[in-house]
Parts: structure tokens; C-alpha cells; sequence
């Protein structure tokens, strides 16, 4: 909901929102031009005196004004020619032109009014609550993603687009919205909206019928200082019936031209008090300092439109178009999707062309936006959820749990759940699993019992739709070409090879960074950026199903580079093992957010076997910081698979790693890193006492053999590896 | 130039009662380039004393300007209701504004007088910017303003 207040008018008001920050921006130079170029005022000068000065200067004088920057201006008549001209009060002679600024006025035009009238200062004032929207939603959504006002400034991740986004947003927002909810105050104010008119004392009835009073015999001129002054009118020359009127920072008020005597005065009103000060705020006349720095804020609103147009169309570009998606309200079909890399929505898509195709109207939407409310027409529910890790809820699908268990009954339509995972993990659809559990518990219909679908398959997904036709009574035929990410062809730079004499042929393979669009840059695409323990999709030649690797590199390192082992009868192990300098492969990035060290402090456990290493090679290569990192390696023979061999003495030196544990499997008295970590039991138990953070990366056996020991090595603590599991202190990445 | 029209005719204290008769006017005025934005003018008669007898056209349509028209908003207490159903846009710099009404003969040669007060966002405030007593042998006869007004005339 905030998500799409801050989309749409967004999106619409763009234009009109950068034409208003522009300009404004342009025009708080001028009060700070004003306050510099102004002649300054001596201490204590009166205005009699001032009046004294301007009068000796142009005997035809009928109007002083002092604008809220403290210059001076007087207009006159000389023998029938108007005069005008900015006044320097320790002499009351001209110095400057007193005609309006062209650029100003033309800016100022632009800027309220687009030139074109009332119509245009609506359509301005349009724009000012859109930026007021925006800027609302946007604080919004800054909080909740940061996980409140407390850390407003935390560091950003993700792409350049987003972060410069949100970074120049979360400082220039206090600016916009000062500077919009003062102008809809303003705009109120010029429609006459607000009772804020000025308030003129009663004309006086009486006066004293001379004139030529001197200044000094005027007590209240003689009392005020220059600096309260706004405007003293003169009366005019040939009716002693007229009166001078002074208007100051206090009120208004009409002088006897004869006795120099007070006649009448008026405060301002409460209404033009709070007006005034709204003015200054929004125009920086009279707060010159405050309006250069809205100014400032106003000219990252270009950038944050931009950047915030590119986040958009990169967010749509993840998923899938879905042609002729109903609204959830009209809908006959709601079908919801928990996804994590995207793929689960290539399903939905076809899912929704076949029912489309057989009659139904059906609505596509994330998990995450479940509201069974809205859903009045629907007669069937289904769910399409991909799994995260251990059983966690999908990007796509995060709060669908705690909103299912928020309600009191269950939609009467029957409910389907499809999962989608890989057979070969322990949580094969474990998310799915949990979902279709909790909806048998709380009584949700079941239109179809819960089905899996394995590693993308089409055949799975094929036969199950033939399923889900027969209870609808309908003959669906889905068959799913999965949608790849776009990928990129990568050059082989160099290769080390290791392993043979262990029957285990691996080799280190490092690739050139592909060139990086700007788009890419801006929008965090392809390898614009990547961190280590990131995934590489290489598609082998021959096979339309890529194969995934751990990433041993980070962007920063400026290459790409994994550790693969050739497998006996490996397609893509084959391939890649096979590369020779300036060979190349195509491939794409996966991202891999749960598996990364984090910025904290703490001391991290490394724990890899095997190719296992890449991933935790790139953490330590990339720890600039110096922050502990104690490294469990298990390989069969240093002398043949000891992988990094040569780095590890480098990064001992350069304080990348602290302390280096290997576990040696072939010889006489087989040793694996589990034991490893056994033998150093008492510090790595203090280790994680003292808030470390463990990180897996290995085979299936290495992993289980691992968790084992930590069980045993943490008991004494009172802690599990499931306890650190749920503190997000123990990842795995297993293959 | 272009011109600005408006016809109407004015039935304010303008036309006396049981006097019927009345001739239609116009009145042009023509600013000139004085370089600024749109300009208020309130243009009013007095009589031979200098009391304000009524309104003749508001060229500005936010009454919260009408201050700055200064001679008119003393006379007249500021009061809208001086106006209503004869106020039109402000007019340019350069531009012309020909209005033509209805006008009571006994306004004319009998010591009334013609008054334009003139504002520009900014600029000077030009109170009795015109001032021009109301003769049949003076219609057609073009006055210069102090301040915007090019030229000044009623025509019968």
C-alpha cells in the first residue's frame, strides 16, 4: 500500500515535481544575492532619519520599502518622471536599479505558475502535494526497511540506483517537506482560502489639516528602528487631508502630516503572522541561509526521480509481464507467488496464460500481498511457493504465515498449494510443506492436496497441471519453457590446477569482468556487482540447465573466479575444466544475499572442504577490515589439493585471516575438518559465545558432519546450532 | 496590442434613478512596457468633492492585492462587494483594456472624476495613477498615467 502511494505519483508527477525542485532551487540564490549585494544599515538608524536622508535626496518621494533581505527601496516623482532606486540609508542616494530582476521573474513564473494563470497554480500546487505524498510514503518506507526511525542512516546495499535513491532521499526529505507544505499554504493563501487578508486600521476620520511636519517631530518614526521597517507611504502632496501610513514587523498605522501625531494603528493578526512566517520558510526572503539549503535538497529531487524511475523498471523487469492479469477483486482464480530468484513466477505466467486461454479470469500477485478480503469473487485459491534455505518464506512471499495465522476463518475458497525445490536438500519444499500444514490446521478447504515440483521441472509441472484441470473441469495443458536470466559471455584469464595425484582434478578458473553497461551500473544488473559466496549460472553447451557455482570474488577484486572439480561424466564440469586461456563460457549472476559475512565485527568461523573453499577464500581475500576470521579448510593431500595454498601466508601476513586449521583425509590417520574443529573445541566454543558467526560451505556429508560436532563442542554453552541458526549467526551453502 | 473586452451594463449607484437615460462608453487603457507582471488597476469615480461614488472595473481577480491599489481600498474599506460582477483578469504590460458600459448621462460635466490606481507584483504602488474629470468635450481625448498607464480614454 505505502509502496504504491510513493510509486504512482511518483511516476505521474515526475516531470511536474522536477520543473518545481529546478526551479526552486534556482531561486534560492537570489534572497542569499540580495542579502550580500543590500547596502547594510548602521546600528540603532531610525526611520525619521532614513525618511530625512531619502527625502533630501528626492524631494518627490512617495514610497519607502524595506524588503525582508534589509534592502532599500525608494519610488519618487521628479517633475512628473517616476523614479525608483535601491537606497543606501547612510546617505538616502540611489545605488542600484530598482527594476525587477528579468531572470527572477521569469523563474518565479515558471515556478508557481508554469506561466499559465490560476490553471497553472493549481497544477503547480498538484505537484507540491505529490512531492508531500512522496516524501511521506517514501520516510515511510525508508523506516520500515531500515527497521525504524532509530537507524534512519544505516548503511545501504544493493544496486547504485537504490542507494543513491534512498541516500540523497533520507537528507533532502526534510526539505521537501517543508518546502511542499508551505507551498500548499501559500497557493491557500493567494486563493484566498485562508483568512489571513491584511488587516488595515479605519481610515481616520480627523485630521489635523496641516501639513509639513518634520520627521523628527514624529515620535514613532523617530522610535522604530530601520530594521522593523516594511513600507512608509507619503501623503500625497496636494491634499492635507491625507495622512502618512506606516507599515512595520508590528502592524499598520496612519501619521498626521501636520502634528507628526499617531491616528490609528493595527496589529497584524495571528492568521498574517503565521502567513509570513511560511513565506519566509518556503521563499527564504528574510532566511536566506535556510533557503539555499531547501535550494540544495530540492536539486537532488531530479537524481532521486530518476534513480527512483530506474528501481522501477528494474523491479519489473525480475518478474515476468503477465498479460490481462485481473484485479484480485473480480477474479475467479487468485493465484499468489512466493519466489525467490524469479523463477517461480515464470510458472505463475504460464499458469495464468493456460487458465486465461480456458475461460477464467484469474489474478497473478506476490504471496506477500495476501488479502483474502479483497478476493469476493474468488472460487479457488492457489499458491506457487519456492522455498528459502531451511524452509524460510520466499522474498516474494515474506508476512504470508503471520497473515494466515492473523485470521479468524479461513477463505471459503478451496485452497491448492504447489511447492517448488530441489529433492536433493532436506527442506525440499519446506516452506510449501509449512503453509499447506498451517491452512489443514486452521480448516482452509483443500482443493487439491499439496504437490512438488523438483528443480524447475516442465514434466513435473505438465502433469500436475493435468491434475488441477480435473478438478476444475477443464482441460489445461501447461507446458513451461523456464526463462533464463539474460547472461554474458566470460573470458578465461588464467587456471591453476590442483588434484590430479588425488584422483580429484580441480582447477581455480579466473575470469575477466565483462564490460558493464551504465544501465547495468545503475540498476545492479549482470556482474555490475557481486560479492563472494554469490552464485555463477554457467550454461554448458548442449544443455538449456545451467549448473551453479559459488563465487570465490567479489566485484571489487576485479575478476570472477571459482573453484571447479571435474566429475566423472560432468557436462559442465567437463567444460569448464577444459578451458584454456581466452576460451569463453556464458553465464549469470544469482545473487545469494543469506550467504554473506555481514559487516559486523565479529569474528567469523569459516568452515569448507573441497571447492567448499571458494566462496570463504573470497570473504577472507576481500576482509580489508582486519576482523578475526578462523578458517577450518579439509583437503586429502597438501602436497596435491591444498587450494589457495600460495595466498594463505600472504593474507596471514596482511591480517585477512587470523588463524588457518587444515584437516588432512588420505593418509594413515584420516583427519576431516570436523575433527579439526573438534581438537580447537574450547576456543571455538568461546569463539561463539563471544557472538562469532559460522559459515558453512561444502559438500552434504561435510555440512552434517559439521553441525554434529558442533552440537557437541557448543553443548557445554547451552547453545545448538539451531539456536544460532534462528540468530542468523550459522549459514550453510551446500551443494 | 491585443484588446481585452468586456460589455456589460452597470447598474451600481452609477445610474441615478429617474434619470433614464444613459449612453455606453468605453474605455480604453493602454499600458506601457513598465516590465513587470500583470498589472491591478481599479478604475472609480468621485465626485467634485473627492468622495468615491462607485466602481467602474477591477481589472485583478485576488482581493488580497487590493491594498496595494491604495487610494481605491480607502475609499472603499476594501470592500468586494464594490466590484462584484465587474472584475476581470490583471492586465500585461503593453497590453490594452477596452471596457464599455453603460454610464448615466448626468455623470458627465457635472464635477465627477475618473480615477485608475494601478500595482505590480514588486513594483511601485501607483495610487491616482489617472485622474480625469468626466466632459463630454474631453471624450476622445487620450491622458498619459504617472506611472503604466500609455494613454488613457473615453469615448462616446
Amino acid at each position: 500500500m505505502i509502496r504504491a502511494l510513493h510509486r504512482w505519483p511518483g511516476l505521474l508527477a515526475l516531470a511536474l515535481v522536477t520543473i518545481l525542485c529546478m526551479s526552486g532551487a534556482a531561486l534560492s540564490v537570489f534572497p542569499a544575492a540580495e542579502r550580500l549585494a543590500a547596502p547594510q544599515v548602521e546600528a540603532g538608524l531610525s526611520i525619521a532619519t532614513l525618511a530625512d536622508r531619502i527625502q533630501a535626496a528626492y524631494p518627490g518621494v512617495e514610497q519607502i520599502r524595506r524588503s525582508p533581505s534589509g534592502r532599500i527601496t525608494a519610488y519618487w516623482f521628479d517633475q512628473g518622471t517616476p523614479g525608483a532606486a535601491v537606497i543606501d540609508p547612510a546617505t538616502g542616494e540611489g545605488v542600484a536599479s530598482a527594476d525587477p530582476n528579468q531572470t527572477l521573474r521569469w523563474l518565479t513564473n515558471l515556478h508557481r505558475s508554469l506561466f499559465l494563470g490560476d490553471g497553472g497554480r493549481i497544477a503547480m500546487a498538484t505537484g507540491a502535494l505529490a512531492m508531500l505524498v512522496l516524501s511521506l510514503s517514501g520516510a515511510a518506507l525508508i523506516v520500515r526497511r531500515a527497521g525504524g526511525w532509530r537507524r534512519w542512516f544505516a548503511p545501504q546495499r544493493g544496486p547504485l540506483a537504490a542507494r543513491l535513491h534512498v541516500g540523497i532521499a533520507r537528507i533532502a526529505v526534510i526539505g521537501l517537506v517543508l518546502s511542499s507544505t508551505t507551498a500548499l499554504w501559500m497557493t491557500a493563501s493567494t486563493f484566498d482560502l485562508l483568512p489571513d487578508g491584511g488587516a488595515a486600521p479605519a481610515f481616520p476620520a480627523k485630521v489635523s489639516g496641516q501639513t509639513g511636519v518634520a520627521f523628527d517631530q514624529m515620535a514613532l518614526l523617530t522610535d522604530t528602528p530601520v530594521a522593523e521597517l516594511r513600507e512608509l507611504s507619503f501623503p500625497h502632496s496636494s491634499d492635507a487631508a491625507d495622512v502618512f501610513t506606516l507599515k512595520t514587523n508590528g502592524g499598520t498605522g496612519y501619521l498626521d502630516q501636520g502634528s507628526g501625531a499617531l491616528l490609528a494603528w493595527a496589529d497584524l493578526s495571528g492568521w498574517e503572522r503565521v502567513s509570513e512566517t511560511i513565506y519566509m520558510l518556503h521563499t527564504g526572503q528574510g532566511a536566506a541561509m535556510l533557503g539555499l539549503v531547501l535550494g540544495l535538497m530540492a536539486l537532488g529531487v531530479p537524481v532521486i526521480g530518476a534513480t527512483g524511475v530506474l528501481i522501477w523498471l528494474a523491479g519489473r523487469r525480475g518478474r515476468p509481464r503477465i498479460r490481462g492479469n485481473q484485479p484480485a477483486s473480480r477474479a475467479e482464480t487468485i493465484l499468489l507467488v512466493g519466489s525467490e530468484g524469479g523463477s517461480t513466477w515464470g510458472f505463475a505466467a504460464t499458469l495464468h496464460a493456460a487458465l486465461s486461454q480456458a475461460g477464467q479470469s484469474v489474478h497473478v500477485g506476490p504471496m506477500s500481498g495476501f488479502a483474502p478480503k479483497r478476493y469476493a469473487r474468488a472460487q479457488r485459491i492457489i499458491l506457487l511457493a519456492a522455498t528459502y534455505g531451511d524452509g524460510a518464506a520466499p522474498t516474494s512471499a515474506k508476512g504470508f504465515l503471520d497473515r494466515l495465522n492473523a485470521l479468524e476463518h479461513t477463505p471459503d475458497a478451496p485452497l491448492a498449494v504447489l511447492g517448488f525445490g530441489d529433492r536433493s536438500f532436506p527442506a525440499y519444499c519446506g516452506y510449501a510443506r509449512t503453509v499447506a500444514e498451517v491452512a489443514a490446521a486452521k480448516g482452509w478447504p483443500e482443493l487439491m492436496p499439496l504437490d512438488m515440483i523438483d528443480r524447475q521441472s516442465p514434466q513435473d509441472f505438465a502433469r500436475w497441471g493435468r491434475v488441477l484441470g480435473d478438478a476444475l473441469g477443464i482441460e489445461l495443458d501447461l507446458s513451461h519453457q523456464p526463462v533464463l536470466p539474460k547472461s554474458q559471455t566470460l573470458t578465461l584469464v588464467s587456471r591453476r590446477d590442483y588434484g590430479a595425484e588425488v584422483q580429484a582434478p580441480t582447477a581455480i578458473l579466473r575470469f575477466a569482468l565483462p564490460r558493464v553497461s551504465l544501465w547495468q551500473r545503475l540498476t545492479g544488473g549482470g556482474f555490475a556487482r557481486f560479492l563472494a559466496g554469490d552464485l555463477i549460472g554457467i550454461l554448458p553447451e548442449g544443455s538449456a540447465v545451467p549448473r551453479l557455482y559459488s563465487l570465490a570474488s567479489g566485484s571489487r577484486d576485479g575478476f570472477i573466479e571459482i573453484v571447479v572439480k571435474k566429475h566423472a561424466g560432468g557436462l559442465c564440469s567437463g567444460q569448464l575444466t577444459a578451458l584454456e586461456p581466452g576460451d569463453t563460457v556464458t553465464g549469470f549472476l544469482r545473487r545469494n544475499p543469506g550467504f554473506r559475512p555481514g559487516r559486523s565485527r565479529a569474528p567469523l568461523i569459516l568452515i569448507g572442504a573441497g571447492t567448499g573453499i571458494g566462496p570463504l577464500a573470497g570473504f577472507i581475500r576481500s576482509n580489508r577490515s582486519g576482523r578475526p576470521v578462523h578458517l577450518f579448510f579439509g583437503m586429502r593431500d597438501p602436497d596435491s589439493d591444498f587450494f589457495y595454498g600460495e595466498e594463505f601466508p600472504v593474507w596471514k601476513e596482511e591480517g585477512r585471516v587470523t588463524r588457518l586449521f587444515t584437516a588432512v583425509s588420505r593418509g594413515a590417520r584420516p583427519h576431516y575438518v570436523q575433527d579439526a574443529l573438534r581438537g580447537e573445541a574450547t576456543q571455538v566454543a568461546e569463539l561463539i559465545r563471544n557472538g562469532a558467526r559460522v559459515m558453512v560451505c561444502g559438500g552434504r556429508d561435510m555440512a552434517a558432519g559439521v553441525a554434529d560436532a558442533l552440537v557437541e563442542i557448543l553443548a557445554p554453552a547451552g547453545l545448538t546450532p539451531a539456536v544460532l541458526k534462528a540468530e542468523g549467526r550459522y549459514v550453510e551453502d551446500v551443494y | 496590442m491585443k484588446s481585452l473586452f468586456a460589455t456589460l451594463a452597470l447598474t451600481t449607484a452609477l445610474t441615478f434613478p429617474g434619470i433614464a437615460t444613459a449612453r455606453p462608453v468605453t474605455l480604453t487603457t493602454t499600458l506601457n512596457n513598465y516590465g513587470g507582471d500583470g498589472a491591478y488597476l481599479a478604475l472609480y469615480v468621485t465626485d467634485a468633492s473627492g468622495a468615491y461614488v462607485g466602481s467602474l472595473w477591477m481589472a485583478g481577480g485576488k482581493s488580497k492585492y487590493y491594498e496595494h491599489l491604495s487610494d481605491w481600498y480607502r475609499a472603499t474599506g476594501g470592500d468586494t462587494a464594490q466590484v462584484n460582477g465587474i472584475t476581470g483578469a490583471s492586465v500585461g504590460a503593453g497590453r490594452t483594456l477596452e471596457i464599455t458600459l453603460d454610464l448615466a448621462d448626468a455623470l458627465f460635466d457635472a464635477g465627477y472624476t475618473l480615477h485608475i490606481d494601478a500595482a505590480v507584483e514588486d513594483m511601485r504602488d501607483s495610487p491616482n495613477e489617472v485622474a480625469v474629470p468626466l466632459t463630454t468635450d474631453g471624450a476622445g481625448t487620450p491622458v498619459r498615467g504617472r506611472r503604466y498607464v500609455a494613454s488613457f480614454a473615453y469615448d462616446m
